[in-house]
């Protein structure tokens, strides 16, 4: 983007245009790329879902101060009091393995001895524990999933958009192969593969879900990159003889890429809901591990008496739908900025 | 038409390829004696056994030998038995089920079938309804009230809404139950009088003209039916809302108009009908995602087919069978994509002639 000055009497040219003053913040991400950050930020549902993104956000941040864990004990495994079967109900009170008192309880509460918030779980768990926790597991595996899942896909996408031909063919066709089975089946399938040799952790299903989550991104990408490899300064770097390889990744990504970065920020929200979906089924971590699907599924056991026991599927599952409703209320503003119908209105 | 037909044909062994290698290597990251589960019942107890069986299916053998036998299987020399063979529909035992993992899937995909079919229409035509009522009141109190309700059926996770309508439903009130019958009518189709003619059990009541069973069945299925259809409620309206907005704005749509006719018959016989061609693909994906994806619903509510026992088998570990069911499913979402382009290329002609 360079900038005209005009010089001299521009008298004239300020009667026929109207300019408009380019922070250096347009400047820096593009005139088009500017325009759908700030379409985001103007539509409410947008701004709605960003709210509730930051707020998890800052959960997933003072996770400690809001549920501290015991001295000693791995945060992320839920603290449980004793190993009775029956779930107990919300504000009982916490006889072993207490952890410490939060600063803001006394100040909300006015009562100094700590209780199960929202109950406990099949096991003594405490489900407030594992929300709050869970906030964390779920950035941690949503980002991960996500930067890899990307990566993955912008390199296979470029390459075999950039080389086109039968190497194109063929790695679509690859492509074609692993979208066949329903990624959750899969993702299923292989996690179930990995577990025994890997062990019980979160390693195994966010391998399964990196290997079978990176072909929406390829094809994204390879769209948009079949219309970049188009254009004239391309066609200028080739001329010169700059390697293939910098072409791809100095000219055309950086042109292609940032469609693809949006639309993979705000996947999070998907990678969490099938992680959940995976843990709910029993497949992935460790009981006792801070993770929303697990405390879910302690639910299918309890199914006739969920009238009494219902704060086992509310407040997790709540917690979920929030944290996935941010990130497709963020999703849906988005699509309509970037529907090209839009392109050129502010 | 008919080059669109044999490109799309030849695309089939390709894909078939694919994904019967993609399932063989992750078979391949097991152990030879959890293989062996692909051509023996039991797992082989002392040494000597063990290393017979890898011995005799070639369990040590290079990948492209081992791929080839499973797919066609081995024959014994001396009874001329075959065992494995995945060809032949042999998709090999089953551990925790203690039956052969094809047996399984006769036994169970005839429920989720029966599932599948009585959603088709919910799913579609409630979808189909909310579109047309959107985009009609375009922005208007209906059309973000439609909007609203896709956000948060789209975020709503199945199992979480699964979850949260059988507690109301079932614990609270006591309406509708999980499972497939109730025990005392399972019995009963369970019995030689009652014949299974095709196996899916509402047809079989209404053949057998029991439809106290037929309502029983349905009972049991309103849940699932319900929580498989809102997530596509979403998608349905989404796509219904824009094209039929599209279509409204159309200049044969305003000549309709222009010339007096009622706005009821100018929207839905000039309008729907034209902005129907993109909702028919979803409706064809969406069945077929839909034989797919009732793993989650089947587990939540309890449900006797082959998603939950896909996950059952897949919590025990038990990899042979998990890898038979997708093998199974990948056949059944390779040959119904086949036909669902094929339709797609019948209905639309600018799909043809691309």
């Amino acid at each position: 983007m360079t900038e005209h000055i005009p010089t001299g009497d521009n008298s004239l040219l300020a009667a026929t245009f109207t300019t408009r003053k380019i922070g250096w913040f347009e400047r820096f991400v593009g005139p088009e790329n500017y325009r759908i950050l700030m379409g985001l930020l103007k539509t409410p549902a947008s701004i709605i879902g960003l709210t509730l993104i930051s707020f998890f956000i800052l959960v997933a941040l003072a996770a400690p101060l809001i549920a501290p864990p015991r001295k000693g004990a791995d945060p992320y495994s839920v603290p449980r009091d004793g190993f009775t079967s029956d779930p107990q109900p919300m504000g009982s009170a916490w006889k072993r393995n207490v952890p410490p008192i939060p600063f803001w309880y006394k100040a909300v509460t006015g009562n100094d001895k700590w209780v199960h918030l929202w109950g406990t779980s099949e096991g003594q768990y405490d489900i407030f524990y594992y929300c709050i926790w869970g906030t964390r597991t779920a950035f941690y595996t949503g980002l991960l999933v996500t930067i890899a899942t990307l990566l993955i896909g912008v390199i296979y996408g470029s390459v075999s958009a950039y080389y086109g031909g039968i190497v194109d063919n063929i790695m679509m066709r690859v492509v074609d192969i692993l979208m066949i089975l329903p990624s959750l089946l899969a993702a299923l399938i292989l996690a179930a593969v990995l577990t025994p040799r890997i062990g019980k952790s979160l390693i195994p299903v966010m391998t399964a879900l990196i290997a079978f989550g990176w072909m929406g991104y390829s094809r994204i990408i390879r769209g948009d990159i079949l219309s970049v490899k188009e254009r004239d300064y391309i066609m200028a770097a080739k001329v010169v003889g700059v390697k293939d390889s910098r072409i791809l990744f100095r000219h055309i990504i950086p042109n292609a890429i940032f469609p693809t970065l949006v639309l993979a920020s705000l996947a999070i929200g998907d990678v969490v809901l099938s992680f959940a979906a995976l843990s709910f089924l029993g497949i992935g971590t460790e009981v006792g591990y801070a993770d929303w699907g697990q405390v879910l599924s302690f639910a299918r056991n309890w199914i006739t008496s969920l009238n009494v026991y219902w704060y086992i599927v509310v407040w997790p599952g709540v917690t979920l739908v929030l944290f996935v409703m941010g990130w497709n209320l963020v999703g849906d503003a988005l699509r309509d900025v970037l529907d090209p119908r839009m392109r050129g209105r502010s | 038409m008919t080059t669109f037909i044999i490109r799309r044909l030849l695309l089939v062994p390709v894909l078939l390829f694919g994904v019967t290698m993609l399932i063989f290597l992750m078979l391949q990251l097991l152990s030879p004696v959890e293989r062996s589960a692909l051509y023996v019942r039991d797992f082989p107890k002392n040494e000597k056994a063990i290393e017979g069986i890898i011995k005799r299916y070639g369990l040590d053998k290079p990948f492209y030998e081992q791929y080839w036998r499973w797919l066609v299987g081995v024959v014994d020399p001396m009874t001329h038995e075959r065992s494995g063979g995945i060809v032949f529909g042999d998709l090999g035992y089953s551990r925790t089920s203690s039956q052969p993992v094809s047996e399984l899937i006769k036994n169970r995909f005839p429920n989720t079938l029966d599932l599948t079919i009585w959603t088709i229409a919910p799913m579609i035509l409630v979808g189909i309804w909310l579109g047309v009522q959107s985009a009609i009141h375009h922005n208007g109190f209906i059309d973000q009230a439609a909007r609203m309700f896709s956000i948060i059926g789209t975020s709503f996770p199945t199992f979480v809404f699964g979850l949260m309508v059988l507690m109301l439903f079932y614990a609270n009130l006591h309406w509708l139950s999980p499972g497939r019958l109730s025990d005392d009518l399972m019995r009963q189709v369970s019995l030689s009088s009652f014949h299974r003619y095709t196996s899916l059990i509402t047809f079989d009541a209404i053949l057998n003209g029991r439809f106290d069973i037929f309502l029983d069945a349905i009972k049991h299925m309103i849940l699932p039916i319900l929580t498989l259809s809102y997530i596509n409620w979403a998608t349905f309206l989404r796509v219904t809302r824009s094209s039929m907005l599209e279509t409204l704005r159309m200049e044969y749509v305003t000549t309709a108009r222009a010339k007096g006719l009622a706005e009821r018959d100018v929207i839905y016989k000039h309008a729907q009908p034209n902005a129907m061609i993109p909702v028919v693909t979803l409706a064809g994906f969406s069945i077929v995602g839909l034989l797919a994806g009732v793993t989650i619903t089947e587990t939540v509510f309890n449900y006797p087919g082959i998603g939950s026992a896909a996950a059952r088998a897949a919590v025990s570990l038990d990899v042979v069978t998990v890898l038979g069911f997708a093998i199974f499913v990948g056949f059944i979402l390779i040959v119904a994509n086949l036909v669902v382009d094929i339709l797609y290329a019948v209905v639309d002609p600018r799909v043809r002639l691309s």
